[in-house]
């Protein structure tokens, strides 16, 4: 039993806190975390309903393993309906936050409502309070969270909360927590800020003590840190070089979207490489790579700690970029640098920061970057439009300029926080925006890795690498070998990793134990932990029973088959380069195998005896 | 032989591994917050360090309790409190330098580290080996091991 068996219900608008049990019915059917919090949202709101009015609730939710010695043991995510998608949104997160929700006594947060004036929720153990956050509105998530630390003279405080973007409506704002992890896909960030809530701050001192097998938890964690560290991925090459590890690679397989997805392939990745941020730079012979560091309880540690050229142009005059903070992971430093063509790695990580200390995806902010650049390109957009900014693929310049004015929501900023969809229907071009379901692509082209396109295609958050990663098997061989340009087996392959994968976003762990723990590994750590008899193959089966409430709640919100594609270019343009070079995406060769794979119709309506077999 | 935590920050993650097996060793929960040993981020650097009672030879903590709670564990060498005796009147975590003496109101009495009595459960989680347990009488061996490869010929 390591769930706290505890639900925070905070009704912003009635300013009240209430402690309710959780539901052990549906733990047990969905584990907690991802799962368990979108049958609550399921069961609580109209999935019709405007995902930025008072009637959409959002869920902060730990798993079962949340909080517990398990390596990768402090996720969280946040759960709601999504204003950039209009389809379900959950996004997880790592640092310590989630970890302190759990320590302080609780599964999850409902939040639900919209407050009249701002407001931040304070959480010590069993006392909950809404405080009044008018001094910390217009403050960045950096002001933010110094101003929370200072004012309770605690540094020990976990916080989590949304920057200006957010609250000036952008709709790819992440909520940030720990400084510079985020729940960060889908527009989260804009949904809490749409309710006035500015902050979670949380202080938990409880702890987590109510393991099933307690003798059983630590035989079966430790094997699981044994594996993690005897494997390369997890063991050497995540630690080192960070996910950045992938950017040479993909680069290599002609799989990295570049320019807006015109090509596949980078001339500039290898200065924006995790190679390249080990080397030293001229002006103070550091490396851009402080460190490497860990999430909550994580024996991986892939985190990169990053400083920025003194000497850059981004930086002068400003004290606040000077120090160390979140470096570039692999997808950010793809969509910042590769799909806008800049290879200035201390552009990128000056425009990282930037997303971190006002809370912006930067997946979906530097692609939304790259259509205008292509827009400005065509000449669909000019000067007129960007207030003077030259808008030039490669353009470093253009990049840094455009993510403060994001974070700020001024000028161009206000078209840029549309979104890659938004914009590009504003300006005439729809089929510029390279995003599904609205949401815009990460690094991987999908027509030199072929499961990929259907993963996308089919993913209830919209375009996304973390529902079904199935680079895993097609580039890296995990857990078997599959050939990327092909589409044979893939529907099958796909709706495998998809069903993993949101087992694991219900547990408490994080997917990058994935390159080395399959079901197989993890079962016995949530088994020893939780009531419920878990196996490899009821945790499969939950993540199945997940996957198919989420279509249901798309399906519900008025999304059809006609979602479940990818952009034409992706379809019509072939690769210009590298292995795939004269390929398209097949999507139409895999998606009515995968329907039929899930038990849907032709239509991808999930039938009454899919539902029936799965119980949802 | 005497032994004694060695702590290496230039190898540790902050990933809190120490601290709940520490925690769980002592309280039966994890739950960092109850730690003896503590790891501290130090943003703006980019540094982690792990940090707890390095059991002084002339201890400040065992001097200063008034009601003799705090003892010499024989086979280890730690400084250790006896719970049964401690009054919670917290002069030893006013005598420590080191701020590694700390009182836990749940219980009234204080908490610092006593290495596990010998198998310190820290040292044992640490992914990293940025904790490890050695001879009280060189820990600087690895350090001393890493200067003298720089001077080492080249081949």
């Amino acid at each position: 039993m390591a769930w706290q068996r505890k639900v925070l219900r905070v009704d912003l608008s009635a300013g009240t806190c209430k402690a309710e049990p959780l539901n052990m019915e549906w733990a047990m059917k969905y584990l907690g975390q991802r799962g368990l919090a979108t049958k609550y949202l399921c069961e609580e709101i109209d999935p019709a309903v405007d995902a930025l009015s008072p009637a959409n609730k959002l869920i902060m939710a730990t798993g079962p393993l949340t909080g517990t010695m398990a390596s990768t043991g402090g996720r969280y995510s946040v759960i709601t309906k999504s204003p950039l998608t209009g389809a379900i949104a959950c996004s997880n997160s790592g640092g310590f936050i989630g970890a302190e929700i759990k320590q302080a006594g609780w599964d999850m947060i409902i939040f639900e409502g919209r407050a009249a004036e701002p407001v931040y929720l304070y959480l010590e153990n069993d006392q909950a309070e809404l405080c009044a956050a008018g001094d910390l509105w217009g403050k960045s998530v950096w002001a933010t969270d110094e101003l929370l630390h200072a004012k309770y003279q605690d540094p020990a405080l976990r916080i989590a909360c949304v920057g200006r973007s957010a609250e000036q409506g952008c709709l790819y704002a992440a909520v940030v927590n720990d400084l510079h992890r985020a729940a960060g896909r889908s527009g989260v960030g804009t949904v809490m800020a749409s309710k006035h809530l500015k902050a979670v701050v949380v202080r938990g001192t409880r702890g987590v003590g109510n393991v099933r097998d307690p003798k059983a938890f630590l035989k079966a964690t430790t094997l699981g840190k044994k594996t993690l560290a005897d494997n390369a991925v997890t063991g050497q090459g995540l630690p080192a070089m960070g996910t950045q590890v992938l950017m040479n690679v993909i680069n290599e397989v002609g799989a990295m979207p570049t320019r807006n997805m015109r090509e596949v392939q980078f001339e500039g990745a290898h200065k924006i490489s995790a190679e390249a941020m080990h080397e030293p730079r001229e002006s103070d012979g550091k490396p851009n790579l402080v460190t490497n560091a860990a999430c909550f309880g994580c024996t991986i540690a892939c985190g990169r700690i990053s400083t920025i050229d003194p000497q850059h142009y981004t930086i002068q005059n400003k004290p606040e970029f000077m120090g160390a903070s979140g470096g570039l992971e692999y997808e950010a430093a793809w969509a910042l640098g590769s799909d806008t063509g800049v290879d200035d790695l201390d552009a990128l990580t000056y425009a990282n920061f930037v997303c971190n200390e006002d809370g912006m995806d930067p997946i979906s902010f530097g692609a939304t970057v790259a259509a205008a650049m292509e827009l400005f390109d065509i000449g669909a957009i000019t000067t007129a439009d960007t207030g003077g900014i030259e808008m030039r693929f490669g353009s470093a310049e253009a990049l840094t300029k455009a993510v403060e004015l994001v974070a700020t929501g001024e000028g161009f900023g206000r078209d840029l926080a549309l979104g890659s969809k938004r914009l590009c229907e504003k300006y005439g071009h729809p089929d510029l925006s390279m995003t599904v379901k609205g949401q815009e692509f990460p690094a991987y082209d999908p027509r030199a890795i072929q499961g990929m396109g259907l993963a996308y295609a089919t993913s209830n958050r919209g375009a996304c690498h973390l529902r079904g990663y199935t680079v895993s098997s097609e580039i890296m061989g995990v857990p078997v070998k599959t050939d990327p340009l092909s589409t044979e087996g893939k529907p099958d392959l796909v709706k495998a990793f998809q069903d993993a994968t949101a087992a694991v976003d219900s547990s408490g762990l994080c997917v990058f134990t994935t390159f080395a723990w399959t079901l197989e590994d993890i079962a016995p750590q949530v088994d020893a932990a939780c009531e419920g008899g878990w196996t490899a193959q009821t945790m499969l089966e939950a993540g199945e029973r997940i996957w198919n409430l989420e279509r249901k709640f798309n399906l519900d919100a008025g999304l059809t088959m006609a979602d479940d594609t990818l952009p034409k270019r992706l379809l019509k343009d072939a690769a210009k380069t590298g292995p795939a070079k004269g390929m398209v995406n097949r999507l139409d060769e895999m998606l009515p195998q995968y329907y039929a794979a899930r038990g849907w119709t032709a239509d991808g309506v999930p039938t009454a005896e899919t539902l029936s077999r799965l119980g949802v | 032989m005497l032994k004694a935590l060695q702590l290496e920050p230039e190898k540790c993650t902050g990933c809190l591994q120490c601290e709940m097996a520490c925690s769980y060793e002592n309280e039966g929960l994890f739950n960092p917050s109850k730690s003896r040993i503590k790891v501290f981020t130090f943003h703006d650097e980019g540094r982690f360090a792990p940090y707890t009672c390095s059991q002084c030879a002339e201890a400040w903590c065992l001097h200063a309790c008034p009601v003799e709670a705090i003892v010499v564990n024989p086979k280890t060498g730690s400084k250790d409190v006896i719970e049964a005796i401690c009054v919670g009147c917290k002069v030893c975590t006013i005598a420590c330098p080191f701020g590694t003496v700390n009182y836990n109101a749940d219980t009234g009495k204080v908490i610092k580290c006593d290495l596990c009595g010998g198998e310190p459960a820290c040292a044992d989680a640490c992914p990293t080996a940025a904790i490890t347990y050695v001879d009280a009488g060189h820990t600087g061996l690895e350090r001393m091991r890493a200067h003298a490869a720089q001077g080492l010929p080249k081949n």
